[in-house]
């Protein structure tokens, strides 16, 4: 259905940015030309985006092998062009630790939302952090489980709505926010934790760095790197995406502090 | 050598370069063993942080196209169904290796046979099924891992071998065997999508009739496993009347309670199935035009036993002797529910 | 001078790309697409080719020409 689509479109669509010096930015090469299944303003389409945008950057495009998650973006390979596994539940980062073990040339990077990292998968992530896996790991945070309806996430904010904390989470019931990246930031295994946001053009332009840099390090097989994007859910946080940005700027990031949190 | 380590070394000679695992009793002598020996021949040992983690590196390293091992004792091997699950519904091929102790929950690090179901009806999520290897000696421990990683390349799914702590840790002299490694193509396998169009390792199919119509390929890939790679031995069923079903260690004991038997004039045979699942329905059942009487044997408290009255399906009377938690039938135990039987 | 091109068909209408527009050029249209919301389109105008515009769109429906 959506090859089809890719079809139709083609031809119009220019060619990419490395083909000719008159279009500036374009659709990366790999990233298919389809519709993504993501709500009206989810950060995930920016976030693959900037991914295979720095793939592209490296020219790594036939070497990469990602590891999708489970929750929005668990059909990631739909819209990536080049080999992809998916992953249960937060284990992401152990699949990931087995296929860079046996094929150290090779560039592995794990997607991971908020869910399967910081809840389900905090033993996986902690122990590829601490044995310093030579992997990337795109952290994407938005608050709230998307795929399963909108639920408490472990990153949630204290007061914030969710379809499990109606009256919004309370610190006292269901404990803290977590920062992971602060805790990652404490092992010796991790070489690089920066935390982005992708709710404005400057914003992005610096996540796209931050990506870059991450990638750029597993290349140069300097050990674990994470970046987490803050991201909106317009659908979840029951805003417009326009709000959401918003409240990425105005909440969001004053509790979760965008930045290098660690870089060595 | 003893079993774990004989299982360890038939990984290796079977080209097993990917081990991950965690330490639980008792199978402890075959993570330190493969750790010593994936040193030495370049491959890749981690000890992960869970049973969990092990599971899904052993995923990572299969989606990558090596050949790859995890192994554990029951409490762990419950916590890699998860990982089996998917493992099987992504087709990736593994040796899985379950060197089993008494349980319940902790239980205790004696012998068991209790992980039967577990291992031969599924134990995750989901409709799938694993070809379940029993060895009985240590030589077979090696022998059957090296035969494990063939299957499990060959129908590209996780291969079981269901061991037990006695069998673990027995040792005994090894003949070393000659492997011809067989190579197999994976044009499936993650690596880097130079020259090709990128490869997708999923289990998950959302559209409508898409898992269905997958499962149903998985299921006829499950039958050709049963009808090719079914495995048993089987010991004087020409002429007993009673026949004793036992697999794994239990089938030694048994198989001394047989001769013991015959040396006392009683008409005694065993069927001892190697393969669990693919299981030997067929042999057992062709074994009850001649005799009516089956005694099961097994360190539990009856879980082969089903499979052995389906296969019977009502034409011979099926009695069960089992021992649990640790302990194990001794051949005079065997033996005295022979002569019982043998007198009704 | 630069210009942007948005495939109105690709677009969902989150509109992130009319808020990160530095001269205002973007504006939602009046006209329904085939997902039944109403795309960003194009003003006119002087368009400097910066790409915040792209930047934002989570559906890489815009391309900048220079």
């Amino acid at each position: 259905m959506k090859k089809k689509n890719s079809k139709s479109t083609k031809k119009e669509t220019p060619a990419l940015r490395v083909d000719s010096s008159s279009v500036v930015l374009a659709r990366p090469e790999s990233l298919y030309d389809v519709e993504n299944h993501y709500c009206a303003g989810c950060g995930h389409g920016i976030i693959h985006r900037l991914i295979c945008e720095a793939i592209d950057d490296f020219g790594i495009r036939e070497r990469v092998i990602a590891v999708a998650p489970v929750g929005c973006a668990v059909i990631a390979y739909d819209y990536w062009n080049f080999d992809v596994t998916e992953a249960a539940h937060g284990r992401t980062p152990a699949v990931a630790t087995g296929i860079k073990r046996v094929r150290p040339d090779n560039i592995v990077f794990t997607y991971q939302g908020d869910g399967d990292l910081a809840a389900i998968g905090t033993s996986e992530i902690i122990h590829a952090a601490n044995r310093g896996e030579n992997i990337t790991v795109i952290f994407v945070n938005n608050g709230v489980y998307g795929m399963t309806g909108g639920q408490m996430a472990p990153t949630t904010l204290a007061g914030q709505r969710t379809a499990t904390t109606l009256n919004g989470r309370s610190l006292k019931r269901e404990g803290y926010p977590i920062k992971i990246l602060e805790m990652l930031a404490v092992l010796p295994g991790t070489k690089y934790a920066e935390r982005v946001s992708v709710h404005s053009a400057q914003e992005v332009v610096r996540a796209k760095r931050a990506i870059k840099k991450a990638f750029r390090l597993q290349i140069e097989g300097k050990g674990f790197s994470i970046v987490e994007v803050l991201s909106m859910c317009p659908t979840y946080w029951g805003m417009t995406p326009i709000q959401s940005a918003d409240r990425i700027k105005n909440e969001v990031s004053t509790f979760y502090p965008l930045g290098v949190i660690k870089s060595c | 050598m003893c079993g774990n380590e004989a299982c360890g070394e038939g990984a290796i000679l079977a080209g097993c370069r990917f081990y991950a695992g965690y330490p639980i009793t008792p199978q402890n002598e075959l993570t330190a063993y493969i750790a010593k020996r994936m040193n030495e021949t370049d491959g890749v040992f981690i000890q992960a942080e869970s049973e969990l983690a092990a599971i899904n590196m052993v995923f990572g390293a299969s989606a990558a196209g090596v050949r790859a091992m995890t192994s554990s004792s029951s409490p762990g091997i419950s916590l890699k169904q998860e990982g089996i699950s998917y493992l099987a519904g992504c087709e990736l091929p593994c040796v899985i290796v379950n060197v089993q102790r008494g349980g319940p929950g902790l239980g205790n690090i004696g012998p068991s046979q209790a992980d039967y179901f577990q291992a031969v009806k599924g134990g995750g999520h989901g409709d799938y099924k694993l070809i379940v290897l029993a060895p009985a000696t240590a030589q077979e421990m090696m022998e059957h891992t090296i035969l494990a990683f063939e299957l499990a390349d060959k129908y590209r799914n996780p291969v079981f071998i269901l061991s037990d702590g006695l069998l673990g840790q027995m040792m005994e002299p090894i003949r070393m065997p000659t492997v011809l490694q067989k190579s197999h193509d994976k044009p499936w396998a993650l690596t880097g999508c130079k020259g090709r169009s990128p490869n997708i390792i999923r289990s998950l199919y959302l559209g409508d009739g898409v898992l269905e119509a997958q499962n149903k390929k998985l299921q006829e890939k499950f039958n050709r496993m049963k009808e090719t790679e079914v495995r048993a031995q089987t010991f004087n069923t020409k002429d007993s009347d009673l026949i004793l079903v036992a697999y794994g260690s239990v089938a030694r004991i048994a198989k001394a309670a047989m001769d013991e038997a015959r040396a006392g004039g009683l008409k005694v045979g065993l069927i001892r199935p190697v393969t669990l699942w693919p299981f030997p329905e067929k042999i057992i059942a062709d074994a009850c035009s001649r005799t009516k009487k089956f005694l099961v044997v097994e360190m539990s408290a009856g879980q082969m036993v089903e499979d052995v009255k389906l296969a019977v399906n009502g034409r011979a009377r099926v009695d069960f002797y089992g021992r649990m938690g640790g302990g194990v039938p001794s051949e005079e135990e065997i033996l005295q529910q022979i002569e019982t039987l043998m007198k009704i | 001078m630069a210009k942007i091109k948005i495939n109105k068909d690709k677009c969902k209408g989150c509109y992130l790309c009319i808020v990160n527009c530095p001269n205002g050029l973007i504006k939602v249209s009046g006209e329904l697409n085939i997902r039944g919301v109403k795309p960003a389109v194009f003003s006119g105008g002087k368009c400097t080719g910066c790409g915040m515009c792209a930047l934002v769109c989570p559906d890489c429906g815009i391309v900048i020409y220079k």
